[in-house]
C-alpha cells in the first residue's frame, strides 16, 4: 500500500476534506459516548447546545477561545518555519508569572505606576518571558542541532515546577488560605468585560488583532516571506541568501511572545492571579488548532472557536448525561489525526500495490 | 555532604531505587531506539505509555494474570504503533505532528476509558502487583520485579538482533539509506512499520511497569514526561542499546539522588531548597545530556524522512 500524487487535485475534494474529517471524528467519538451508556443523539445535542446554543454558551466558548487563539498562533508561526515549538504550555505559564511579577501587589503594594504605563509593561514582560524561554531551544537547534521538540517539551515540566516553587515562595498570596496561588494584579490592570455579566473579556480583541497582524506579516512582509521560505526548504533559503539562523531566532521570539501573551491575557482577563491549573493544556491544544487551521492565522481563529466550543459543550454535556469530560480531549485529538489524513487524501490517492 | 553521598552510592537500597527508576526508561528508550533506527520518530511514546499502563492494569484488575497484563500492554502499544506507522510511513505525514497527535489521542482515550469504567472512586482501585524476585541470589536484583530482569535482558537481545541478524541489518539500512535497502529487495515500508510496532510494544510495556510493578493503581499523570525523557536518552545513547542502558541507569542515579536529598530535609550545602527544585533536576539533566551529546550525535540518516518508491 502506498500513496501517489493525484494528477489533478479537485477543488471539491479539498473543501470536502475538513468536513469529512469532522464527520469521521463525530462518528468515532459517538462509539465512545455509546459505550459510556449515554444516548448518542442527545449527548451531541447537549454538547452543541452547551457550546454554541445560547448567548451565555457563546460567551463561555469565546472566553475559552482567547488563550487557544494565541497559543494556536504561537504554534502557527513556529511550525510555518519548521521550528517545532511544543513548549507553548510552559511559555504561557512563564508569561502569566511575569505578568503577575510586574503587575501584582507584592506585600500589599506593587510598582507605583499609573495603569496606563504599567499595563503595557506587564504585557511586554509576559511577551519577553515567553520569547526568551523559546530562544534557548531555538539557539540550541540552530547552533548545535539539538532537537527542539524534546527540549521544549522538557522545559514545560521545568517551568511548571518553577511556577509551583514561586507560588509556594516569593509570589505566594498570603491571604489564599494555603491554596497555591499567586498574588493578585493591581486594580486597573484587569481586562474589561466585553459583555456584562459574562466572563468574556477584551482579551478577545487582542487575540483577533494579533491574528490579523500575523496574517498580514505572512502575506505582505519580507519577514513573512522569509519565514515561509525557511519552512519550505531551509537549504534553498540559505542558498538564496536568507539568514536562516536569524529567521529562526525571529520566529522563536515571535512564537514564544504570543504564548507568553496568552498567559498574561488569561491572568488579566480571568482570575487576576496565577494558579497551577490555570491552563488545562492550552499550549498543547494550540498545536492541534494550528494544524486544524492548516497554519493559516485567520483559520486559527475559526479552529480555536470550534475547539473551545467542544471543550465548553463537553463540560455541560458530561454533567447532564454522565459522560466523562475527557470526551472533549478525544474529539479534539481524533479531529487532528482525521484532518491530517483527510488533507493528505485530498492531494494523494491510496494505491494497494 | 560528600562523604554521605559516597556512602549512599555504595548502599544497596540506593541501587534498588536506581534500577526501579531506570526500568521503564530502559524499556521506553529501547522502544524509541527501534523506531528511530528504522527512520521514524515516535513522539507517541508518552501517550503509548499511558495507554499501556492503563490496559495492562485493567487486564489484571479484571482477573487476568500479571503477564497477561504485560502482553495486553504490549499489544496496545503495537496497535498504536501500527497507527503511527500507517500515518507516517504509508501516508508520509509529518512524524512530529502525527506523534503528538497519537500522544493526545492515546492519553485522552485511556483517561476516558478509566473514567467510564470507574465513574466515581475516591481512591483509585488497586491490584496485587508483581512481587520482588526474592529467590534470586543477587543483592540488588532480588529486590526487583521480573519486569526489570526482562528490561535488562532485552538490551543485549536487541543489540544482537540489530547488529548480528539480517532483520537487524534491514532495520538499520532502512533508517540510514532506504533507497539502498530498496535495491537490496527490502520492502522499506513494511520494515519501518514493523519496527515502529515493535518499538511501540516496548513503550506499552514500559507504561505497564508503572501500574503493575512500581505502583499498584492507575493515576492520570503517572507517566509524567518519562516518555519525553526516553526520546532524549536515545540521542544521549547515540542510538545504541548498551549506551541506552547506561543512560537510563545514569538518569536513575541522579533521580534517586534528588529523591534522597529531598527526603533528607531539602537543604543543599546548608541552603534550604524547595522540593520543586529537586523535581526539576531530572528534566534539566535530560536537556543537558542532549546538549552535551549534540555534536557527537550520529542521527540515523533517514530519520524523519519519508520514503516513496521511485521518488528522490
Amino acid at each position: 500500500m502506498h500513496i501517489e500524487r493525484r494528477a489533478e487535485v479537485s477543488r471539491v475534494a479539498q473543501l470536502a476534506a475538513p468536513f469529512g474529517a469532522i464527520a469521521f471524528t463525530l462518528l468515532a467519538s459517538s462509539l465512545l459516548v455509546a459505550w459510556a451508556g449515554a444516548p448518542v443523539g442527545q449527548a451531541y445535542a447537549l454538547l452543541i447546545e452547551g457550546g454554541f446554543g445560547t448567548l451565555f454558551a457563546w460567551s463561555e466558548t469565546l472566553t475559552r477561545a482567547i488563550p487557544l487563539i494565541l497559543t494556536g498562533l504561537a504554534a502557527t508561526v513556529a511550525f510555518k518555519a519548521r521550528l517545532f515549538n511544543i513548549g507553548a504550555e510552559g511559555q504561557l505559564y512563564a508569561g502569566a508569572l511575569a505578568a503577575v511579577a510586574v503587575g501584582g501587589l507584592h506585600g500589599g503594594s506593587g510598582f507605583a505606576l499609573t495603569p496606563w504605563l504599567l499595563f503595557p509593561l506587564m504585557m511586554l514582560a509576559a511577551a519577553l518571558a515567553g520569547a526568551l524561554l523559546l530562544l534557548g531551544p531555538a539557539l540550541l537547534k540552530s547552533r548545535l542541532g539539538v532537537d527542539e521538540v524534546v527540549t521544549t517539551l522538557l522545559l514545560n515540566f521545568i517551568v511548571l515546577l518553577f511556577v509551583s516553587m514561586m507560588l509556594d515562595g516569593v509570589m505566594k498570596d498570603p491571604t489564599a488560605m494555603g491554596w497555591p496561588q499567586s498574588v493578585v494584579l493591581q486594580d486597573g490592570l484587569q481586562l474589561e468585560r466585553l459583555i456584562p455579566r459574562t466572563r468574556l473579556h477584551t482579551g478577545l480583541l487582542w487575540a483577533l488583532v494579533l491574528a490579523v497582524l500575523l496574517w498580514a506579516l505572512f502575506k505582505h512582509t519580507t519577514t513573512g516571506f522569509e519565514i515561509r521560505a525557511v519552512g519550505a526548504n531551509a537549504r534553498a533559503a540559505a542558498f538564496a541568501g536568507m539568514p536562516v539562523g536569524w529567521v529562526t531566532v525571529k520566529v522563536a521570539l515571535l512564537s514564544g511572545a504570543l504564548a507568553g501573551l496568552a498567559g498574561a491575557i488569561e491572568v488579566a482577563g480571568r482570575a487576576g492571579y496565577v494558579t497551577l491549573d490555570m491552563s488545562p493544556g492550552y499550549g498543547y491544544t494550540g498545536i492541534v488548532i494550528a494544524m486544524l487551521a492548516a497554519l493559516h492565522p485567520l483559520g486559527v481563529v475559526a479552529a480555536a472557536v470550534f475547539v473551545a466550543g467542544i471543550l465548553v459543550g463537553a463540560d455541560s454535556m458530561s454533567r447532564a448525561v454522565n459522560v466523562p469530560t475527557y470526551i472533549a480531549d478525544v474529539i479534539v485529538s481524533v479531529s487532528l489525526l482525521a484532518m491530517l489524513v483527510a488533507t493528505m487524501l485530498a492531494q494523494y490517492r491510496l494505491r494497494w500495490r | 555532604m560528600i562523604g554521605e553521598t559516597l556512602e549512599l552510592l555504595f548502599s544497596v537500597p540506593f541501587w534498588v531505587a536506581v534500577l526501579r527508576i531506570a526500568t521503564p526508561l530502559i524499556l521506553g528508550t529501547l522502544g524509541v531506539l527501534l523506531c528511530e533506527r528504522a527512520g521514524v520518530l515516535n513522539l507517541g511514546i508518552e501517550g503509548i505509555m499511558v495507554a499501556g499502563a492503563f490496559t495492562g492494569w485493567l487486564t489484571v484488575y479484571q482477573g487476568g494474570g500479571l503477564w497477561a497484563g504485560v502482553a495486553v500492554a504490549a499489544g496496545t502499544g503495537a496497535a498504536l504503533g501500527l497507527l503511527h506507522g500507517f500515518l507516517t510511513v504509508t501516508l508520509s505525514l509529518s512524524q512530529h505532528v502525527s506523534g503528538l497527535g497519537l500522544t493526545l489521542f492515546a492519553t485522552s482515550v485511556a483517561s476516558y476509558a478509566y473514567r467510564v469504567s470507574f465513574p466515581k472512586v475516591d481512591s483509585p482501585p488497586t491490584i496485587e502487583p508483581f512481587a520482588d524476585m526474592a529467590w534470586l541470589p543477587l543483592p540488588v536484583l532480588n529486590a526487583q520485579t521480573p519486569l526489570t530482569l526482562l528490561a535488562l535482558a532485552l538490551v543485549p537481545l536487541i543489540g544482537y538482533l540489530l547488529y548480528r541478524t539480517p532483520a537487524g541489518l534491514a532495520v538499520r539500512t532502512v533508517g540510514e539509506n532506504p533507497a539502498a535497502a530498496e535495491g537490496q529487495g527490502i520492502d522499506v515500508a513494511a520494515v519501518r512499520i514493523a519496527s515502529v510496532a515493535a518499538g511501540s510494544a516496548l513503550m506499552g510495556v514500559a507504561g505497564a511497569f508503572l501500574t503493575l510493578a512500581a505502583f499498584n493503581a492507575f493515576y492520570f499523570n503517572m507517566v509524567n514526561g518519562r516518555g519525553w525523557v526516553c526520546v532524549a536518552l536515545v540521542v544521549f545513547a547515540s542510538w545504541r542499546p548498551g549506551k541506552a542502558l547506561l543512560g537510563a541507569l545514569l538518569f536513575g542515579v541522579f533521580d534517586a539522588l534528588q529523591l534522597r536529598l529531598q527526603q533528607s530535609g531539602g537543604s543543599l550545602f546548608g541552603v534550604d531548597v524547595a522540593y520543586q527544585f529537586y523535581l526539576m533536576l531530572p528534566y534539566v539533566l535530560s536537556i543537558a545530556a542532549l546538549v552535551v551529546m549534540a555534536r557527537r550525535a550520529a542521527y540515523p540518516q533517514a530519520l524523519m524522512k519519508p520514503y516513496r518508491k521511485g521518488e528522490r
